[in-house]
């Protein structure tokens, strides 16, 4: 109790100087992350303008669409619409595996920097970020570039006769993986480095000294306590994996579409549904904020 | 104290350490016994905690021998030697409350859980904190976090119980009551404790036994009074207490007695170890064993300092050396200038090599 109490001795003289100071970041937050998503809680409820853009005609339309089928003419009986789940649910097992790799990869790379000696360190976090110097479309374009047919990695086990037909990597699932794998795995790096940073490495000890052997150790005492960094990677790349779809566009083909290509679809060129496009970005909100709301629970919990 | 039957708790043979550009232990060799509350004792940087950490296990050997009870042991992961820790900072699981910390060395032996809860009740007993059994460390004071981490080292009843430096982080009053408390649980339990301070107060109050150490050697181990009053060497009388320290050559050697010249009078000394006519060395002198008295050395105050049950006085003999003398507050106020004669104790004096 006594750790959460700390920063609460300002006098409430000072209250109102707060109030300014904060003024600036509650206006950046207000202009840059409530008035858009605002707008597009609006838009998810507006009718459809052909050439894009919106009616200004109040309508549950866009949320129709996404869960019910009403035939061509919009007149049967509704019936589950399928294709919108099935592209949500793919997109959730997608970022979710992208996660899990991140982690597999992610904690032994995090946990190899944070304990070389401190110099050696910051060289392996600048190395670790430097692909992130390039821009995203460029190095999914490179993967791509990589990985197709008869690109460098085909060609490379081919001449070692390790296969003999090029391996069908492009346009598949695991493209799409090894896509959001290599754009967030730094994501997960970073925060478990600062968790495995700031361990304190005396408590392995004192497992050990309780008999504890390197795996009882790291499982029992080091997870446990680095375990709010290895949330917060997840988070990281959980996130905006399920929003992509740049990997997916570029490496997935057609028939890997994700949610992230949805959306963007109704919003570029001629074809576009914005409302439709804003209610998919509402439903795939909230499932973000249902995952993040279990977390804050389950932390405040553990804080007790 | 060794009985004939029982090897030693804790054997060191020429134990070295060397960490390439620096070397922390230099052949130490020395043994402890069963039921003992041993001390090692030095400034920071003589190796201590090295060698405790090497009993322990944290630490590899870069040459000789550990045993425990007569069984070989460098050689051992931490996890596979009888011994338990209590550590400078505590190292308490933050994730786990104090049942889960007091029971963690328990579950790792495989204990049934029924064996678990009535140990960890016993144990958090022993230490007085039945009412926290179930708060995390951080909800704890210092000296709850103290009392937790004793009672997660103890609670698998090791052979030894290693401390390294366990008080340093409480406040004086709690550290002074822990001291007795340590004692009290070391007197209770019958277990082994090695102890590792830089602080001399603690040494002297809780040991039986003290190796003091310096510069990756031991150089002296007794007894609190043998380390006190008869220091074998001047780094050992300079670390131990408070005193005069004094160069000096000898001048005559007597049986069992050197005579020194101080200033311009002539004084008697114990040596430390056999010593020659005319060999430079230091006299040590407690400022204890130096009364006022109707006669003796002349010497000027030259400033008093009140504290408490006692004063200490700074008294320039003649041949322009200073002494400090602890007299007891017995009324009687001495001011600057006033003239005194200095007495020397029998065998308050020794001759003391570096």
């Amino acid at each position: 109790m006594a750790a959460g109490i700390g920063g609460r001795t300002v006098s409430s003289a000072f209250a109102p100087i707060r109030l300014w100071l904060l003024l600036p970041s509650w206006v950046v937050i207000g202009f840059f992350l409530l008035i858009p998503v605002l707008l597009i809680l609006v838009y998810s409820f507006l009718t459809k303008e052909f050439r894009g853009g919106v009616i200004w005609d109040f309508t549950l339309a866009a949320y129709d669409q996404f869960l019910f089928d009403r035939g061509l003419f919009g007149d049967d009986p509704p019936t589950i619409q399928w294709t919108y789940i099935t592209i949500f649910v793919r997109s959730i097992l997608q970022a979710a595996v992208a996660t899990v790799l991140c982690l597999l990869i992610g904690f032994p790379t995090a946990w190899y920097i944070a304990t070389r000696a401190a110099r050696m360190r910051s060289i392996w976090l600048f190395l670790v970020t430097v692909p992130y110097w390039v821009n995203l479309l460029i190095r999914t374009v490179s993967m791509k570039f990589l990985i197709r047919e008869n690109g460098p990695l085909n060609e490379f086990l081919l001449a070692l006769g390790i296969i003999d037909s090029p391996l069908e990597i492009i346009n598949t699932d695991i493209a799409v993986q090894l896509g959001l794998f290599y754009s967030y795995l730094p994501f997960m790096v970073l925060p478990i480095y600062a968790a495995v940073e700031r361990y304190n490495f005396a408590l392995s000890e004192a497992g050990a000294d309780l008999y504890a052997g390197r795996w009882t150790i790291m499982r029992e005492i080091v997870l446990p306590v680095v375990k709010p960094g290895i949330i917060a990677g997840c988070i990281l790349v959980f996130v905006p994996s399920l929003g992509a779809f740049l990997a997916p566009d570029l490496l997935g083909g057609a028939k890997n579409f994700m949610i992230g290509s949805l959306i963007e679809e109704q919003f570029k060129g001629q074809a576009g549904n914005w409302p439709f496009g804003a209610a998919s970005s509402m439903i795939l909100l909230s499932m973000v904020l249902v995952v993040l709301f279990f977390y804050a629970r389950g932390q405040a919990r553990e804080q007790v | 104290m060794v009985t004939e039957t029982k090897p030693p708790a804790v054997g060191i043979r020429s134990a070295c350490k060397d960490y390439g550009s620096f070397t922390a232990l230099r052949s130490v060799s020395f043994d402890i016994s069963d039921n003992e509350f041993f001390t090692l004792l030095g400034p920071s940087g003589c190796g201590k905690t090295t060698l405790l950490r090497m009993i322990a296990g944290f630490e590899g050997i870069t040459d000789g021998a550990i045993f425990l009870y007569g069984e070989e042991i460098e050689n051992l992961p931490p996890d596979r030697r009888p011994v338990n820790t209590v550590f400078q900072n505590y190292s308490l699981f933050p994730h786990m409350d104090v049942a889960e910390n007091v029971g963690f060395g328990l579950r790792m032996l495989g204990w049934t859980k029924g064996d678990i809860a009535a140990r960890v009740k016993q144990m958090i007993a022993l230490v007085k904190l039945e009412d926290f059994a179930h708060r995390r460390p951080a909800q704890l004071s210092g000296g709850q976090q103290q009392r937790v981490a004793l009672a997660r080292a103890m609670a698998p009843r090791p052979k030894v119980l290693l401390l390294d430096e366990p008080l340093s982080a409480l406040d004086l009053k709690l550290r002074q009551n822990m001291r007795e408390e340590l004692k009290a649980l070391q007197q209770e339990t019958g277990i082994t404790f090695i102890f590792v301070t830089h602080d001399q107060e603690e040494a002297l109050s809780m040991s039986d036994r003290i190796a003091v150490m310096s510069a990756g050697e031991v150089q002296q181990i007794g007894s609190p009074e043998e380390i006190y009053e008869f220091p074998v060497n001047r780094f050992v009388a300079d670390f131990i207490g408070d005193t005069n320290m004094l160069e000096a050559e000898v001048q005559q050697v007597g049986e069992g007695f050197v005579t020194c010249q101080i200033g311009d009078a002539q004084l008697t000394a114990v040596a430390s170890q056999a010593v020659t006519q005319g060999q430079k060395g230091w006299l040590s002198i407690r400022p204890e064993r130096l009364t006022i008295a109707s006669d003796g050395l002349p010497a000027t105050v030259e400033q008093t300092i009140y504290l408490g049950t006692d004063t200490q006085i700074l008294a320039r003999i003649e041949g322009g050396l200073n002494l400090r003398v602890r007299a007891q507050n017995d009324g009687a106020r001495l001011a600057q200038g006033d003239c005194i004669f200095l007495n020397v104790a029998d065998g308050a004096a020794r001759f003391l090599v570096e």
